[in-house]
């Protein structure tokens, strides 16, 4: 379902992206776990058509995303890791705008909301505005808005970070049952190596923009011959903390989030 | 066309819906009414220019707009890193309808503001000449606020953070403001200061406005109109061409 061949991406002198390679079959779904600057947003970025790749190639369902930009955009979802909700605007309203602009018609449109917002348990509060939604609520509605327009793909980068058990939990249940009933592919990133371990069939890490391993759970814990996931993640990134400076984009999340309450 | 129209729908309704906004933004058209109008009232009167309110309210009602549909432009800077407009750069639609979508939503807004600023300068004593010539005033006020709601889209797809916001405020909103002939006449200023306010679209804008109004002109309508539709043509190429190359 998604190809990526000798990827690279440089932004400056700078290599976020290093010449990776990866293959992601139909209706699997497939995590993607390395420390903080390894380059994994910038990756999904490049594999859902917001930044072009400085070299490599790419394939998602077979269409290439820098060529048939609209195609491959119809194909997938995506939840980022900053959310774009818009919050003076219903839950509901949420998802007719998404429906709009994924040209959905409009009974059709109707009917995947009434069924996603309900399988999602946010029915009851279509008609509430998104500012007045707890964390989990909110990643929940971003979940079933990205999946409006039934795409082949989801992309999820790390959308349970700041989310209590109970709402990673729930959210892991419904992505999973969602996987295994309408064979959705779903392509994550997380820092909670307990969830990549429970949800996903395969595992890539990657590290300072290369993958250094790639395999089930099961297969990185014997290849390092550790007890858990953590374990293994750790012999193969090492325990240093990267220290990444603060960009611009650092300097307005902090903003955003003083504003937002 | 829905997806413009859906996304102009939503900057009306979050309009409609932000009360608190609305009253507070009401704030500073009111103080330099008050107190510009009533201040500045008796030296102007006394210079032979007639009533101050009469002459400055036309650019207060340009000064809301300016603000309003700048702000609605440069908002697309914290959007499209925090907020809904990434939902909108990954859809399979032309960035193009995207960015008319959301200037043309902001710049009605930014005329709705502008009209309830015209209602609090009736009330404070403001009086057009006739009734009949409200239309074309409103008419005036949409073309500023897509002149200024296009240039905020410019801007807002180009700047990279916070900072640059501030130095757009200090040095492009305040003098655009400032050099506009929104709270003195036109005639008889110093060559540099004339050359400057020639130069500034909402010139052209409070001008027109005041043509319609009080008949009080300094260009002449037609020219107010022809330069302000020529500049919104410009601004929104410029706003197409920049919003297609954000990359997040």
């Amino acid at each position: 379902m998604i190809r990526v061949e000798n990827l690279v991406k440089k932004f400056g002198d700078f290599t976020a992206v290093d010449n990776i390679s990866f293959e992601v079959q139909r209706g699997e779904i497939f995590a993607f776990l390395g420390p903080n600057g390894a380059g994994k947003t910038t990756t999904i970025k490049m594999l859902t058509t917001l930044l072009h790749p400085t070299s490599g190639a790419l394939e998602l369902d077979g269409l290439d995303p820098t060529v048939k930009r609209d195609e491959v955009r119809q194909r997938f979802g995506v939840v980022f890791q900053d959310p774009s909700l818009d919050q003076d605007l219903t839950a509901w309203e949420n998802m007719e705008i998404h429906g709009v602009l994924y040209g959905v018609p409009r009974k059709q449109r109707h009917e995947r909301a009434t069924i996603l917002l309900k399988l999602f348990e946010l029915w009851d509060r279509r008609d509430a505005l998104v500012k007045t939604f707890s964390g989990g609520m909110r990643r929940r509605l971003e979940i079933a808005r990205g999946l409006l327009h039934t795409p082949k793909v989801l992309f999820l980068d790390e959308p349970t970070q700041g989310l209590d058990p109970q709402s990673r939990n729930q959210m892991w249940t419904h992505v999973k049952s969602l996987n295994e009933s309408d064979n959705v592919t779903v392509f994550l990133t997380t820092h909670y190596m307990d969830e990549a371990d429970r949800v996903a069939h395969r595992i890539a890490i990657i590290d300072h923009g290369r993958v250094v391993a790639i395999g089930s759970s099961r297969e990185l814990k014997e290849r390092t011959g550790t007890e858990s996931l953590e374990d293994a993640f750790l012999a193969l990134t090492g325990t240093t903390i990267r220290d990444e400076s603060a960009t611009a984009a650092d300097s307005m999340r902090q903003i955003a989030r003083m504003w937002r309450r | 066309m829905s997806v413009i129209f859906i996304l102009w729908l939503r900057e009306v309704k979050k309009y409609l819906r932000s009360r608190t906004q609305i009253i507070a933004s009401l704030g500073s058209p009111i103080m330099y009414l008050g107190v510009l109008g009533f201040g500045l009232g008796p030296i102007f009167q006394k210079a032979g220019q007639g009533s101050y309110l009469q002459f400055m309210a036309p650019g207060v009602v340009g000064m809301t707009v300016l603000f309003t549909s700048m702000f609605s432009g440069i908002a697309l800077l914290f959007d499209r890193q925090f907020g809904f407009l990434k939902e909108t750069l990954v859809a399979p639609v032309p960035r193009l309808w995207i960015m008319m979508g959301l200037t043309l939503g902001g710049a009605t807004v930014a005329t709705l503001q502008g009209l309830l600023i015209f209602v609090v300068c009736f009330i404070a004593g403001f009086r057009p000449n006739s009734l009949v010539s409200i239309p074309l005033a409103i008419a005036f006020m949409v073309l500023i606020a897509i002149v200024f709601a296009a240039l905020g889209t410019v801007i807002g797809s180009s700047l990279k953070d916070m900072q640059g916001f501030q130095l757009v405020m200090n040095f492009l909103v305040m003098p655009i403001f400032f050099l506009s002939g929104a709270l003195y006449p036109l005639s008889n200023l110093p060559k540099v200061l004339a050359m400057l306010t020639r130069l500034d679209p909402l010139t052209y804008g409070v001008d027109g406005v005041r043509t319609i109004l009080i008949g009080v002109t300094h260009f002449g309508a037609t020219r107010d109109a022809t330069v302000l539709i020529s500049v919104a043509v410009i601004l929104m190429c410029a706003g197409a061409w920049r919003f297609s190359k954000i990359e997040i």
